[in-house]
């Protein structure tokens, strides 16, 4: 099992939803947040192009933040997920600076937090917060090795990119483009 | 990466207690497999809703722990509002609820020894019994016409009826002649009827959608944003007519970037192009339409040549956008939009829309505009409502009559006395709106309630409009109460149910009590036989064949259309309108009637000064006007607007991102607080773009206070409408200071 | 034009570098580490070249401190969790690819190895102290028969440490102006540089100044190399490294990294150490504690400068 999720720029439109809901559903202190929007405009007017993305922890295959712990707080869980153990996270944030895409936060308990692909939803039959909640419908969730499951469907048909693929981290998190 | 630099805010008293939603409580509910319902039923307890902070009244499910701390909301999988997605708004709307900002009693102005006027704090019966006695007054001095009611949003239905009780029918709301007004007049005078909300545009099939300045995907009115992101799913065309490089015109196949104020001779443009190139529905339009002759002639010299002089949009590009959507015909939508009170020609302009959607034949057609439909619920029996004297319209003999809703700015107007006029506006009853915001030129909407000898102001906020009041009633959101059932047109018919999911904090009260309470001080007790609104909701779902508790359980019902309903036109058939001519009017007859122009035209409007710049407003996602500006879950999405910059301009004026700048408009008022600079190309170098609803006054409103500047303080030339008295607020312009000018704003 | 923006908000001390999740606190758990480790390294070294009695201040004296600096490095280290409690979960494994890791259990090695080194040569302090009981004058002795083992630990474990001060970050891929091989050699120069420094500052001996002097002189000219190499090496690597570098080259870090590390810190004390060797006299707490503070600010701005740095995307 690997859980990715792809996310359409062509039809994402910057509007947060994905940033509210899984604050709601997580209980994501108000300040702080396991995912965010980019929006990168280039060009000059009016030869202009603008690419919106929802981000988050990308999952990674190589992660440095699990390296880097020197506890074992961050571990990969089922499906290639990337957890963090509150119990076991001392806080040192060694994991937060080892993180390309800065994808984790201090939670102000003291341990560090990040998108967990809303596993608790997953294992559940049901679709992550964010994913759930998009108004555009542009995020695709599911498991690689499924072929039937609406990423790996949605991958063999559109171009795809992956973010920072040269920090080599491996993210299972996909942009259509 | 730059990211706007922003102090860290600490909430702690917020209720977002240690218990995490997803994580403790789900593990209580065993290993076993769920469905989704089951699921969410054993989380927690969820009440039914809909949405309120926008006026999509999306459906939705309220989830609440087991100490009844409201968590989440989360849209109604049946609604066709939302198929079961909140927008950014809707699922921040608990933010609405846990602000601890929000007014918490009533409060009755009081004028101190010093002169020095203050609210005290008074119960409810105070402040009710207090504002009958001035409404005695009025209706015993100037007669009861002379209160008006401001209202949007719900409510409005219990607070109109209240006043039709006590004998006015002055009932305006600024989504009318602020926003969509123009839009339904010019609909009213093609089609014969109106668009309504939601739009019954069929986004969801279309092969071409055209958006004429309307920004979906920052305009998130929830169903078309979903129907438009299908639309791209399904490759459809989608045409963007905007000055802006708005996020629509980014996902769009064309982007034509108009020069400002000249939408009308594109529109008139693409006709032309349409008919002479045989590029119309001819079928349709010989069935279906009258005037086509005289706009054949109308349009014969409005070139796409012709029109590159006037709007900068390339000749090719008219035709081939022109072809374009009559490849997509009937399956196109030249698009409505909704705000659209911008030069005051507005009406003129929608009129070319509505024109185009009937030459391409997408009227009642698949992929085109359905025809909605509405399950009605009756109303709860009470005896007639007295016959007003006296309404708003005789302020404006022979003006607007094209107007088929009452005019907030018109009542705004009559309510400054003139010498025309023999009673002025007495009293004002303010539901969910904040004029001060709302209405353009400032100036105009404070002058009249100098005059008020009553403003009373139900909000939920600190607002600026309930600084002016003498009474202001504190409602409970709509989480804490009931409403009326929520019917409306959609390709199903469906009703949807609000009811409270939590007590009212502090001493908040629904507005149905309110207006019930106040009805029986003003001694209407004979409209108001009811105990409370459950008897009303039950006894009205009764009517259509379900309950309170069958609502309570569904949320949502849906309804069966009745017999010979239809969602479009069947090939062929004859259709009568509601025209004078019985047809789709190409040539609007009653416009000519009035003395209007039966065909519209281009005509030119202002240009910025040297040394200024067109401001030009919209929407941000994840805001609602300045309702949600002190919503603690949306301020942390975006806690200030920004004046966007082109890069050229800001090199003339050396700024620099994030700088802070006052703005001062052509009329010398400045913003009353300064703005962030954002540099982008996203804007034209003619013009500002800032998003509407910030520049709060009201120190009171601890997130949204002095964060970003008001547009309506810097719209102070209004272009009316002459058909229907819109008040277009995009003749404006701005230009920059970089250190606080000493003259100040309008707040 | 490019514009690249964050449109939901994100803005938190935990969430964004340019707030730093890491404050002074991991700087200066990094300066002391590195000043031990250059205590510990001279203080086996001579020992071990027999120059026990030559070099006093070296082997007997600076030493002695070493225990205190390890303990307050740890206490910054321990002030900059933020999930205290669980703070001996860092003993309940080992990581050997995390860098934390291998500095938690070097420093769990290595600090009460100098408590014995401290304790043995505690006398250079107080020379009437005695230890008032007998098992522990027992174990002094056992120790004393082992002092040569300790002398390697000490000279390999001060390496260790020294580079691990630098590796730490240079470890952070993510971090492009971390993520350069030379920050373990150039932290462990500049370490050894502090500990010459201090070990100067404590020495009455004229030989062991004029050998301490030169080995200092000659660190200085280590680090300074270092420097250059590490910003030639950023220019010649990738678009975000090239922009990292900038931070020191024309950005926002430039002047304090010019002035404080560079001149104030290496040039300026270098200059003054020449001056002695020519016995020109300078106060020779001047030259330390620019060396000292050199060394610390080299840490805190290249700490604080990666923190700003990160990869385009
Ligand atoms: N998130 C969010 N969504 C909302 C609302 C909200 O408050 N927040 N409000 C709702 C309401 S009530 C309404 S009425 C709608 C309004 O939403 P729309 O009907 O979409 O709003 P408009 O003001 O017509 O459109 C604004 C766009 O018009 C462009 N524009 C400005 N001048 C011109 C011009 O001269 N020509 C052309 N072609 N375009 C121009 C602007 O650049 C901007 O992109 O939004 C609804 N949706
Ligand atoms: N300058 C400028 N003016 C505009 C526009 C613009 O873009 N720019 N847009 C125009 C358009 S399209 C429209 S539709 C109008 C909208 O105008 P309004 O409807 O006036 O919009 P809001 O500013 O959201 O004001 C709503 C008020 O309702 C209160 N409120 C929220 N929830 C409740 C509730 O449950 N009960 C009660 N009683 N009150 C509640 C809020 O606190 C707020 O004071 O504005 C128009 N005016
Ligand atoms: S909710 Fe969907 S459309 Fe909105 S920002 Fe997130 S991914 Fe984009
Ligand atoms: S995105 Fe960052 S936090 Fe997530 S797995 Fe990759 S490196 Fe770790
Ligand atoms: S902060 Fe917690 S999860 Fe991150 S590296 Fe340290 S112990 Fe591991
Ligand atoms: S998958 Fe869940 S945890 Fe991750 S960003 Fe989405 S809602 Fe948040
Ligand atoms: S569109 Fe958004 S704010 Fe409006 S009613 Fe629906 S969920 Fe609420
Ligand atoms: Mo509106």
């Amino acid at each position: 099992m690997r859980y990715a999720m792809a996310i359409d720029t062509k039809k994402c439109v910057g509007c947060s939803d994905c940033v509210v809901a899984c604050q709601t559903e997580n209980d994501v202190p108000i300040g702080y947040c396991r995912d965010w929007i980019v929006e990168v405009t280039d060009g000059t007017y009016p030869q202009l192009e603008t690419e919106i993305r929802s981000e988050r922890c990308n999952q990674c295959d190589n992660s440095p933040c699990v390296r880097c712990c020197p506890t074992g707080a961050s571990h990969y869980s089922e499906g290639g997920i990337v957890l963090v153990t509150p119990e076991k996270c001392i806080g040192c944030a060694a994991c937060i600076q080892s993180c390309p895409y800065d994808a984790r936060y201090t939670h102000p308990k003291g341990y560090v937090d990040k998108c967990t692909f809303c596993i608790h939803r997953v294992k559940k039959g049901m679709e992550p917060s964010c994913v759930a909640v998009c108004p555009t419908k542009c995020m695709y969730f599911g498991d690689l090795d499924d072929p039937n499951s609406a990423v790996s469907k949605v991958l063999k048909t559109r171009k795809y990119k992956v973010l920072a693929p040269e920090a080599g981290t491996k993210p299972n998190v996909y942009y259509l483009i | 990466m730059k990211t706007s630099r922003r102090d860290f805010i600490r909430i702690s008293a917020l209720g977002l207690g240690a218990l995490s939603i997803g994580g403790s409580s789900i593990k209580a509910a065993g290993k076993t497999l769920f469905s989704k319902d089951q699921l969410n039923k054993l989380m927690m307890k969820r009440t039914s809703t809909y949405c309120e902070v926008c006026f999509w009244k999306c459906a939705g499910w309220v989830y609440s722990d087991n100490d009844g701390n409201i968590k989440k909301v989360i849209g109604h999988p049946d609604d066709p509002h939302c198929n079961g997605r909140l927008c950014p708004r809707g699922t921040g709307g608990v933010g609405m609820y846990n602000d601890e900002d929000r007014l918490k009693t009533p409060l009755i102005r009081v004028t101190g020894e010093d002169g020095k006027q203050t609210f005290r704090e008074a119960s409810w019966d105070e402040a009710l019994s207090f504002i009958a006695e001035k409404m005695k007054k009025i209706a015993a001095e100037h007669g009861p016409e002379c209160v008006a009611l401001f209202t949007h949003g719900s409510g409005g239905k219990f607070w109109g009826h209240l006043l039709k009780a006590y004998g006015s029918n002055n009932i305006s709301a600024p989504s009318y002649a602020q926003c969509r007004g123009p839009r339904e007049v010019a609909w009213i005078g093609t089609f014969g009827e109106e668009l309504g909300s939601p739009e019954p545009t069929d986004i969801r099939d279309t092969q071409c959608l055209v958006l004429i300045g309307s920004h979906i995907g920052e305009n998130m009115h929830n169903g078309q944003i979903q129907e438009m992101s299908d639309a791209i799913d399904k490759k459809a065309t989608i045409i963007t007519v905007d000055p802006r490089f708005s996020t629509a015109a980014s996902h769009s196949k064309y982007w034509l970037p108009i020069k400002p104020a000249t939408d009308i001779a594109l529109l008139l443009s693409w006709m032309h192009v349409l008919i002479n190139e045989g590029w119309y529905d001819k079928d349709y339009v010989a069935k279906y339409t009258y005037g086509f002759d005289q706009l054949k002639e109308h349009v014969k010299d409005f070139t796409p040549e012709w029109a590159y002089g006037i709007t900068t949009i390339q000749p090719d590009v008219i035709r081939k956008t022109a072809r374009e959507m009559f490849n997509a015909a009937p399956s196109v939508i030249v698009h409505p939009g909704r705000h659209v009170t911008w030069y005051g020609d507005d009406t003129q302009r929608l009129r070319c829309v509505a024109i185009l959607n009937a030459l391409l034949g997408s009227w009642g057609r698949r992929g085109g505009f359905y025809l909605g439909i509405e399950t009605t619920i009756p109303g709860f029996p009470h005896p007639e409502y007295p016959k007003p004297k006296k309404t708003w319209r005789d302020a404006f003999p022979g003006q607007f009559v094209l107007a088929d809703l009452a005019l907030a700015n018109g009542i705004c107007d009559a309510t400054i006395p003139a010498a025309s006029r023999d009673c002025s506006f007495k009293g004002w009853i303010v539901n969910g709106t904040n004029l001060i915001f709302t209405l353009p030129d400032i100036r105009n909407t404070k002058k009249a309630i100098e005059n008020l000898e009553l403003l009373v102001v139900i909000d939920t906020m600190p607002m600026e409009i309930t600084g002016y009041a003498d009474v202001v009633l504190p409602e409970c959101t709509y989480l804490e109460r009931y409403d009326e059932i929520r019917t409306s047109k959609h390709r199903i018919p469906t009703i949807a149910l609000r009811e409270p999911a939590a007590d009212p904090k502090w001493d908040s009260k629904p507005g149905w009590w309110m207006a019930k309470e106040l009805g029986h001080k003003l001694g209407l007790d004979e409209y108001f036989k009811y105990k409370d609104i459950e008897e009303v909701l039950e006894w009205q779902l009764n009517k259509v064949g379900s309950s309170l508790d069958e609502m309570k359980r569904l949320g949502v019902k849906k309804m069966k259309p009745e017999d010979g309903q239809l969602l479009y036109f069947e090939p062929g058939a004859d259709i009568e309108f509601s025209t004078a001519s019985g047809k789709i009017e190409l040539y609007a007859t009653s416009f000519s009637d009035e003395g209007f122009d039966p065909l519209p035209k281009y005509t030119p409007h202002p240009e910025p000064p040297q040394g200024f710049y067109r401001l030009n407003y919209g929407r941000a996602p994840m805001h609602t006007f300045s309702r949600t500006a002190n919503n603690p879950n949306l301020t942390d999405l975006m806690d200030e607007n920004t004046v966007w910059v082109n890069p050229k301009v800001a090199k003339v004026w050396g700024l620099s991102n994030e700088q802070y700048v006052w703005l001062e408009n052509q009329d010398g008022i400045v913003s009353s607080f300064p703005i962030k600079v954002r540099i982008t190309e996203r804007i034209r170098w003619d013009s500002v773009y800032m998003v509407h609803g910030f520049g709060h006054k009201n120190e009171k409103l601890t997130r949204a206070h002095g964060r970003g500047a008001s547009d309506s303080e810097l719209i102070t030339t209004v272009m009316v409408d002459p058909i229907m008295g819109g008040t277009g607020m995009r003749g404006n312009f701005v230009t920059f200071h970089t250190e606080k000018p000493a003259k100040g704003g309008l707040l | 034009m490019r514009e690249e923006i964050i449109i939901s908000g994100r803005m938190n001390l935990g969430v964004d570098p340019v707030l730093h999740a890491w404050g002074w606190e991991i700087s200066v758990y990094l300066f002391l580490g590195g000043l031990a480790a250059g205590l510990l390294f001279f203080a086996g070294a001579y020992y071990l070249l027999g120059k026990g009695d030559n070099y006093p201040a070296a082997v007997k004296k600076a030493p002695v401190l070493v225990p205190i600096f390890l303990v307050l490095g740890l206490a910054a280290l321990f002030l900059d969790l933020h999930h205290k409690p669980y703070f001996w979960r860092l003993y309940t494994n080992i990581k050997f690819q995390s860098p934390m890791s291998w500095g938690a259990w070097t420093l769990m090695i290595i600090t009460p190895l100098s408590m014995v080194w401290a304790a043995l040569h505690i006398r250079e302090w107080f020379p009437k102290w005695d230890w008032k009981f007998q098992w522990i004058r027992d174990l002094e002795d056992f120790f004393s028969e082992y002092k040569k083992h300790m002398a390697w630990a000490m000279v390999l474990l001060g390496v260790i440490l020294g580079i691990y001060t630098g590796i730490l970050l240079s470890a952070f891929n993510a971090r492009p102006l971390w993520n350069t091989s030379i920050l373990g050699p150039l932290f462990l120069a500049s370490g050894l540089s502090a500990g010459s420094a201090l070990i100067l500052l404590l020495s009455k001996n004229e030989r062991e100044r004029i050998i301490f002097t030169r080995i200092d002189l000659i660190l200085i000219g280590i680090e300074l190399f270092l420097i250059i190499h590490m910003l030639m090496g950023f220019q010649a690597s990738t678009q975000a490294q090239i922009d990292a570098s900038h931070i020191f080259l024309g950005g926002d870090l430039t002047a304090p990294f010019w002035i404080f590390v560079v001149v104030l810190g290496m040039l300026v004390p270098a200059a003054l150490e020449v001056m002695e060797l020519r016995h020109i006299k300078v106060p020779v707490i001047i030259p330390v504690i620019l060396v000292l503070l050199g060394s610390f600010m080299l840490r805190w701005l290249i700490c604080n400068a990666g923190q700003l740095s990160r990869y385009l995307y």
